[in-house]
């Protein structure tokens, strides 16, 4: 066997965000403690822009393996992996002037954060079990160890401790249920276990409790109710330019391994999981737009929001069409975008001894700064679902996967539920156009973030509505990508 | 019932049994010695699968060092026990309960679905057998992906155990040696020219005044 038959080209974008990552580690610890934020930030931006071109210069048309299988190159992966890293390299953009002020050690944030993009691009084109796994737990020890970056703060401890414990409860949940998994198929390859499940037929009940441990392990992993509890707590919990990083790509990285786990290996079975899919989702929806009203801190309630359209993502998943997990990965995309807005706007807003995570603290934004009190409209019409937003069309799409796939019954309790949902997402309007401006002084302070940020955020927030002419495209090539990837 | 049968059953009791000592036992001590027990139980099952070089590892770097290790913690960390302890019994029905229907579910699917009449048997191998070298062969070429990544993820914990205890206390004082050897002797000694004039009034020698002497540092 030598390096040629291994295909190693192929993986070339995550080698080349494992190696810089690597390099940026050595590199930060020489150079002058005052210019070390700076450069970091610029070389893990450059990084992460840079393997966006490489993946795109060499965007896959065909499905190609390459270390004897446990490496799998398609379109799909691609398109998810160029998301995950531009995602990743606008939450850097955001999170700079947070982790200055605060003396977040920046050389490890970027690094950590280039560690866990390399773990999520493996879970993207995983073929493997083993890699999957593997490519998940990169990720989230990278994600636990940002969280706890605030090292003396009581409730960033707390967060990292319950993700840290309940990640690995469910690491061992996911793990058990691979075993089983081998067991009865006797393979690790996806290819191959979906081939031998299709032997084994779909009344197995070996199998049915296998998916019944890796369909839990995965809700955990997205945070689906009943499995939710350490969404709201890390969320708030965790420094928000850490909030705002788990809060984007790891959500596409989530929609890879559901894909490559459900779809790609265990198909065959989707009787098997449709019913517990629905049933996930389904509470999810409810419970997250419910108890987002409560709430009275914006990261909290993003972390309601965001258990709420995890739900619906599992909807297009749930249908089990191509045409439901083409709508899942225009939803995830679309979302996470949105997400990735959210928390860019509270970084923004924050200053440096005000974290301006309060929903108080947004009273009367549009006389401080009408231009961010706009962005914050857009971005919340199109969380809610109001029709000229992309928001609404990835809800949309769901819906029609839905209802093609016979579910109407479902669909309809989505839709009401998204009704209530719009009340919290709507108040967030009336605080920033309707109430008084609150006379607490860190809320008057002016808005002092590095131009970068402004217009990365602009731009992100815009986007939200300028793609609509060019929606069909995108869910064009979520269609296209889609099909090569279960056929 | 072969003695390869039996010896996997009786190391199989004992695995199942130290593990459950673990969590329950009072004295973390002994509940971390119960884990070496665990661990040497699971070594000797590897054994009888013809794994000799895994459960040597495991012997080796789980009981040799990472319990030995854990055993210190245990002992320098001053840990309230009877904190620690305070939920068990509150929670052991509930948990008890789902434990025991887990099992009993468990059970139940694999007795009535999983024949292993239908799996074929792993192939025996001789004694000219060597399990170091297939598991390298098996690690250096066909999974040489995964192994990289456990190699990063091995890199991730090294970092985030460092940035996670590393302080820089402001307080502390060190010496900096590169300084210290670089010293030179202007550094150190002032020379100062004094004219060499007589005083003009005797000095009261039974009343020395600090303040006269000029001070140099």
């Amino acid at each position: 066997m030598t390096l040629q038959s291994l295909q190693t080209a192929l993986a070339l974008p995550e080698i080349f965000v494992a190696a810089m990552a690597s390099a940026i580690l050595i590199l930060g610890l020489f150079i002058n403690k005052d210019r070390n934020d700076i450069v970091c930030f610029w070389l893990s931006v450059f990084t992460l822009i840079a393997t966006c071109v490489l993946i795109i210069s060499d965007f896959a048309t065909q499905t190609a393996f390459a270390f004897n299988g446990l490496f799998v190159d398609d379109p799909m992966g691609d398109l998810l992996k160029v998301a995950i890293c531009l995602l990743s390299a606008t939450i850097f953009i955001y999170s700079r002037q947070y982790n200055q002020d605060r003396n977040i050690f920046s050389n490890e944030y970027y690094v950590l954060g280039l560690f866990a993009v390399c773990g999520m691009m493996v879970m993207a084109s995983a073929n493997h079990l083993l890699t999957l796994y593997l490519g998940l737990e990169l990720m989230s020890l990278c994600l636990y160890s940002m969280i706890a970056f605030f090292r003396d703060d009581k409730l960033a401890v707390e967060a990292a401790m319950k993700y840290f414990v309940l990640g690995a409860l469910a690491s061992s949940i996911l793990l058990y249920g691979m075993s089983l998994l081998y067991g009865l198929t006797g393979a690790l390859e996806l290819a191959v276990i979906s081939s031998v499940v299709s032997n084994l037929g779909k009344d197995n009940l070996a199998l049915a409790l296998a998916v019944v441990f890796i369909v839990v392990a995965l809700a955990f992993k997205i945070g689906a109710v009943p499995f939710h509890m350490w969404i709201p707590d890390v969320y708030h919990g965790a420094p928000t330019s850490t909030t705002a990083f788990i809060s984007a790509a790891p959500k596409i990285a989530a929609f890879a391994l559901i894909m490559r786990l459900l779809v790609g290996g265990l198909e065959d079975l989707h009787v098997q999981w449709q019913q517990m899919l629905i049933i996930l989702a389904l509470l999810s929806v409810a419970v997250g737009n419910i108890i987002a009203i409560a709430q009275d801190n914006l990261k909290r309630m993003l972390a309601y929001s965001t258990i709420s359209h995890m739900g619906f993502f599992l909807f297009g998943i749930l249908s089990g069409s191509a045409a439901g997990y083409s709508a899942s990965l225009f939803y995830i995309l679309i979302y996470a975008t949105m997400s990735c807005a959210a928390f860019g706007l509270i970084l923004y807003l924050s200053t440096k001894d005000f974290e301006s995570d309060q929903l108080n603290d947004l009273k009367g934004l549009s006389k401080r700064s009408p231009w961010t009190a706009l962005l914050f409209l857009i971005l919340m019409f199109s969380m809610a679902g109001v029709p000229p937003t992309a928001g609404f069309f990835a809800k949309l799409s769901v819906i029609q996967a839905l209802i093609d796939a016979n579910l109407a019954w479902v669909a309809v309790v989505a839709v009401v539920l998204a009704v209530i949902g719009a009340y919290y997402y709507l108040r967030i309007i009336k605080l920033i156009y309707f109430d008084a401006p609150q006379t607490i002084p860190e809320a008057d302070a002016p808005i002092a973030v590095q131009s970068d940020s402004k217009i990365v955020l602009a731009i992100n927030v815009i986007i939200i509505i300028a793609i609509l002419p060019w929606i069909g495209t995108l869910i064009t090539l979520c269609n296209r990508v889609i099909k090569q990837f279960v056929y | 019932m072969t003695f390869l049968q039996f010896a996997f059953y009786v190391f199989g009791a004992a695995l199942v049994f130290a593990a459950g000592m673990v969590v329950t036992i009072r004295n973390p001590v002994k509940s971390a010695l119960f884990l070496v027990l665990a661990f040497f139980s699971a070594a000797c099952v590897w054994i009888t699968l013809q794994a000799e070089f895994l459960a040597i590892v495991l012997v080796l770097v789980y009981v040799g060092a990472v319990m030995v290790l854990f055993l210190f913690v245990v002992m320098m960390l001053d840990i309230d026990l009877a904190k620690l302890r305070a939920g068990f019994t509150r929670y052991l029905p509930i948990g008890g309960l789902v434990a025991v229907l887990l099992v009993a579910e468990i059970a139940l699917v694999m007795y009535g679905s999983f024949d292993t009449g239908e799996y074929r048997a792993p192939v025996a191998y001789g004694v000219e057998y060597s399990n170091t070298e297939a598991l390298g062969a098996q690690i250096y070429t066909q999974y040489v992906y995964a192994f990289e990544i456990a190699a990063l993820i091995l890199l991730v914990a090294i970092i985030a155990a460092i940035a996670l205890t590393m302080r820089r206390r402001p307080n502390n004082k060190y010496n900096n040696p590169s300084a210290q050897v670089r010293v030179k002797r202007a550094d150190r000694l002032r020379i100062v020219k004094m004219d060499s004039v007589l005083p003009t009034a005797p000095i009261s020698v039974t009343e020395p005044t600090t303040e006269s002497i000029p001070e140099q540092d």
